[in-house]
């Protein structure tokens, strides 16, 4: 059950995007479709998942004045196998992410999550945390993208759902990503109030 | 012409906040006061005219000498880290005036998507080291410009009668909007 | 286990022996995804010229020109035919005016001066407005709007608005004629690479359209 919160506390509750704020080049640089959204979590997912890993299972190797930069070491690594491994396999989704690959490095989340998580937790709460988080913010994206993409080109994941002459181009454009994720986040604050 | 080409490009067209969505996090987290924002952008230009220095000498003469390219990543994001330790130090020593004034944001800097994001787009439109060095310059200055416009429009709204729901952060990022959108009028300048 | 010291030689030991395992994974990686990465490129560039091209044979050598107004060469990818004759030309252009600046584009052009296909390889422009130049200008229903068919012999191929026979794109004229741009820059590139090579067959062929006229239109 504990667990299961671990993983769960990332979606809505201490969603990285939606409450916490972090994170937000990303998520505002590659959500003008929803795929790209989901594609950028997700290659983060599996980022934090695999730095959470290995910072949980080299902690005690790792003397605590240099900890930090060993675990940018350890999250470069990864994001370079991603970064590899994309241009590999999913050159398209490549290409439209672009320079976002490479600035997972830099995504707060990540450093976050192995030097307050990870570098003090066991390998399986690390592991659960990282995915949780991880899938937290691919929601995040995934949903601002799905936002943008419809009200910009009345799609979601390239399905029509009215005609694309009455998108609202903006929405697509660099000003639409604040506006969008500014009424999102006031959505969520309500939805987080409510509950409380 | 080609420097000032890039100078408008990247300070207005381009915007680096507005328009590429680097360096949105310390965009969003020092710009309640103009005070601050100042501050910040001073730090920033300090260190992203350094790393971009750096970073281009490590690609030119070590990376692409020796094949391994695919370390960029990682050594970009470690010379960066010490870099901005060695920048702390030695103006502890030098100038603590200035780190007085700057020491509090040096340590932010590491994570600022905006200076590794320069150091890889110089060597990515494959400039040489003074365009490279121009182009950090300006984008500086346009993280500056967007910082600074940003934390004066904050100062107001915080005074303003927000409806409730979007107090705080969401009124902030639809700020943030239409001033990405005022600088949309300048595309197509260039 | 207990945690190790912060000593000088710990924290470079274990420095050291992160950073070292970190670049030979990476190197492990790179060598494993270097062959599917170079095939993906490849399978691209086979893609973008198979749908430019009409059916061809074999595809000769490589030629670059470098044009007289760019710093970069154009790759030109001559293809033939069963009987050893041209069929049309892959040409690898690109342009600088977009509105967001550089567009890179692969047209085929068969040897009486007619586009057979395009495809448009990089490009920045705004989505939704000048990003639609792949659906624009081929669009068959539309022959005020297609270029797939024109032909370079009466000159610079030009938007409407500046004289010219094609269709803008609505609201991203500056694209359209970035994209026009880059298809006049082809075939100027592609006259003068038949023009220094005199050995070729297709050369006559070439050379029957008024090359002359198109580059000085397409200067204004």
């Amino acid at each position: 059950m504990n667990q299961w919160k671990n993983f769960t506390k990332g979606f809505i509750k201490e969603n990285p995007v939606f409450v916490l704020l972090l994170g937000m080049c990303p998520t505002l640089g590659t959500t003008g479709t929803a795929i790209n959204g989901l594609g950028m979590g997700l290659a983060t997912t599996f980022v934090l998942v695999m730095s959470n890993l290995v910072v949980s299972l080299i902690k005690n190797l790792i003397p605590d004045k240099v900890r930090i930069p060993a675990f940018i070491v350890v999250i470069a690594t990864f994001v370079t196998i991603v970064e590899m491994v994309m241009q590999a396999y999913l050159p398209s989704l490549y290409e439209s992410l672009g320079l976002f690959i490479p600035l997972i490095v830099v995504n707060c989340i990540v450093l976050g999550r192995a030097e307050a998580f990870a570098s003090k937790n066991n390998v399986k709460s690390s592991v659960i945390d990282g995915a949780g988080i991880g899938l937290g913010f691919a929601f995040a994206l995934t949903i601002l993208g799905s936002v943008r993409e419809l009200l910009g080109s009345g799609k979601v994941f390239d399905i029509t759902i009215y005609p694309e002459n009455y998108g609202m181009l903006i929405f697509i454009l660099a000003p639409g990503a604040f506006i969008a994720l500014g009424y999102i986040i006031a959505v969520i604050n309500r939805l987080n109030k409510k509950n409380a | 012409m080609e420097y000032i080409i890039i100078i408008i490009s990247a300070i207005l067209v381009n915007n680096i906040v507005l328009n590429q969505f680097l360096g949105v996090c310390p965009f969003l987290g020092v710009s309640k006061k103009i005070e601050t924002a100042v501050g910040m952008t001073g730090a920033v230009t300090f260190v992203m005219v350094l790393a971009t220095i750096v970073t281009f000498l490590i690609q030119h003469y070590i990376l692409i000498p020796f094949e391994i390219q695919y370390l960029q990543t990682i050594s970009f994001i470690l010379v960066i880290a010490s870099l901005v330790q060695l920048v702390e130090i030695i103006l502890k020593k030098v100038s603590p005036s200035l780190h007085q004034a700057l020491g509090v944001f040096l340590p932010l800097i590491t994570t600022n998507c905006a200076i590794l994001g320069v150091a890889i787009l110089v060597i990515q439109k494959e400039f040489n080291l003074m365009e490279g060095v121009v182009y950090a310059i300006a984008n500086a200055i346009g993280f500056g410009l967007a910082l600074i416009i940003f934390a004066g429009l904050r100062e107001h709204t915080d005074l303003q009668d927000v409806p409730k729901g979007l107090k705080g952060v969401p009124i902030a990022l639809i700020t943030a909007g239409i001033l990405a959108m005022a600088f949309m009028g300048f595309s197509g300048i260039v | 286990m207990a945690k190790l010291e912060s000593s000088f030689k710990n924290m470079l030991v274990s420095l050291f022996g992160v950073t070292l395992i970190a670049s030979a994974a990476l190197g492990l990686v790179y060598d494993a995804t270097k062959a599917p990465i170079a095939q993906t490129e490849a399978k691209k560039q086979e893609m973008a010229l198979a749908s430019v091209l009409p059916e061809y044979d074999r595809l000769g050598d490589v030629i670059k020109v470098l044009p007289a107004d760019g710093k970069d060469s154009i790759e030109i990818y001559p293809a033939y035919g069963p009987n050893n004759e041209e069929v049309a030309s892959a040409v690898k252009s690109y342009t600088y005016s977009g509105f967001s600046g550089y567009i890179e584009i692969m047209v085929g052009i068969d040897p009486n001066g007619e586009i057979t296909g395009f495809q448009v390889l990089k490009h920045a422009e705004t989505p939704g407005l000048g990003s639609k130049m792949n659906d624009w200008f081929s669009n068959a229903e539309k022959p005020g709007q297609n270029v797939i068919g024109r032909s370079f012999n009466d000159g610079a191929i030009q938007v409407s608005n500046d004289g010219g026979k094609v269709d803008a794109i609505t609201a991203a004229t500056i694209t359209s004629r970035a994209f026009l741009d880059a298809l006049n820059r082809a075939n100027r590139c592609l006259d003068s690479a038949w023009e220094t090579d005199a050995e070729s067959g297709a050369t006559q062929q070439i050379n029957g359209k008024n090359s002359d006229d198109d580059v000085a239109s397409s200067e204004q």
